[in-house]
């Protein structure tokens, strides 16, 4: 049988590793976008595993969710970039400094 | 024991697309090293019985929102070797970022306060048991609210995505309706006194 610990563990090493990619890709913003997908399925993991070792269905009800918002999140924000291709010829993070931050 | 193993197996595979996605060079290889994350996932997904979720994830993130990333990455014409440069500069923060979550993960699991022994299997569900059938009903009754916002965000994404990409362009012929709507007789007819000639 799977463990729950093993699925936390799993979920862990993959929300690790998304964060880390998130620090490593600070040049292109697809790559960035693509470590945010990682990030939500690390945390779905852990809302799969928790429904189902607690006996809640709940949890994965907020997967459907986070599912959801993910979905429309990823297309706005490909459309926001593709804006920005337009515009710019660029999706290099370092160029887009217009605001000075 | 099967079910061990196989979880082990796609683990395994999971932790290396996902090593692969914040790694490789090329954006199209990390969007398909990403599709191969959520195929696997799924495969995990189905071995801990939630079978509708496994079978959304492929159907929607396989199906649509990776094939979207995909199209904009091919469309955005974007030079490769361009982007690796500064990658040394941050990954020694990426790594201790990623190793002090790692920690503070590990920690809380071995705290073990969650109310239930993390160290033993769940119980086996009955075979007359529905995933879809159990989520569906508490969907449309205890979450009936926040199933039609859900509906509203997928709305505001289609228009706003619309909205954000589509252009005018110049030159093209189009109805004005305001000035259809607008317009009165003398616009269209002109009457003429016609001035008959008589006759000889």
């Amino acid at each position: 049988m799977i463990t729950l610990a093993q699925l936390l563990t799993l979920s862990g090493i993959l929300f690790a590793l998304a964060v880390a990619g998130v620090f490593i890709n600070r040049k292109n913003v697809i790559l960035l976008l693509m470590c945010v997908e990682l990030l939500l399925l690390a945390a779905n993991f852990n809302f799969i595993a928790f429904a189902r070792y607690l006996g809640d269905i709940g949890g994965q009800v907020f997967v459907f969710f986070v599912l959801t918002v993910a979905a429309a999140e990823s297309a706005i924000g490909l459309a926001i970039l593709v804006v920005l291709f337009r515009e710019r010829r660029t999706i290099n993070v370092e160029d887009l400094d217009t605001l000075k931050g | 024991m099967l079910v061990e193993v196989l979880f082990y197996v796609f683990a395994t595979i999971l932790i290396a697309a996902a090593l692969a996605v914040i790694i490789s060079k090329n954006p199209v290889h990390a969007a398909l090293f990403l599709v191969l994350s959520f195929v696997t996932s799924a495969a995990i997904w189905l071995l801990i019985e939630a079978e509708f979720l496994a079978i959304v994830l492929v159907l929607v993130y396989v199906g649509a929102v990776m094939v979207l990333f995909l199209f904009v990455v091919m469309m955005l014409d974007i030079k490769v070797e361009e982007h690796r440069r500064g990658f040394t500069r941050y990954a020694w923060l990426g790594w201790i970022t990623a190793a002090v979550v790692i920690v503070e993960i590990v920690g809380v699991v071995t705290a073990r306060r969650f109310g239930v022994d993390i160290t033993r299997g769940a119980a086996a569900l009955p075979a007359a048991y529905s995933n879809t059938q159990e989520l569906g009903r508490v969907l449309y009754t205890q979450y009936a609210y926040p199933f039609e916002l859900a509906a509203v965000v997928l709305l505001v994404a289609i228009v706003a995505a619309i909205a954000l990409t589509t252009r005018a362009r110049r030159g093209l012929k189009h109805q004005d309706i305001n000035l259809q709507v607008s317009v009165k007789s003398t616009d269209r007819v002109r009457l003429v006194k016609a001035m008959g000639t008589k006759a000889p």
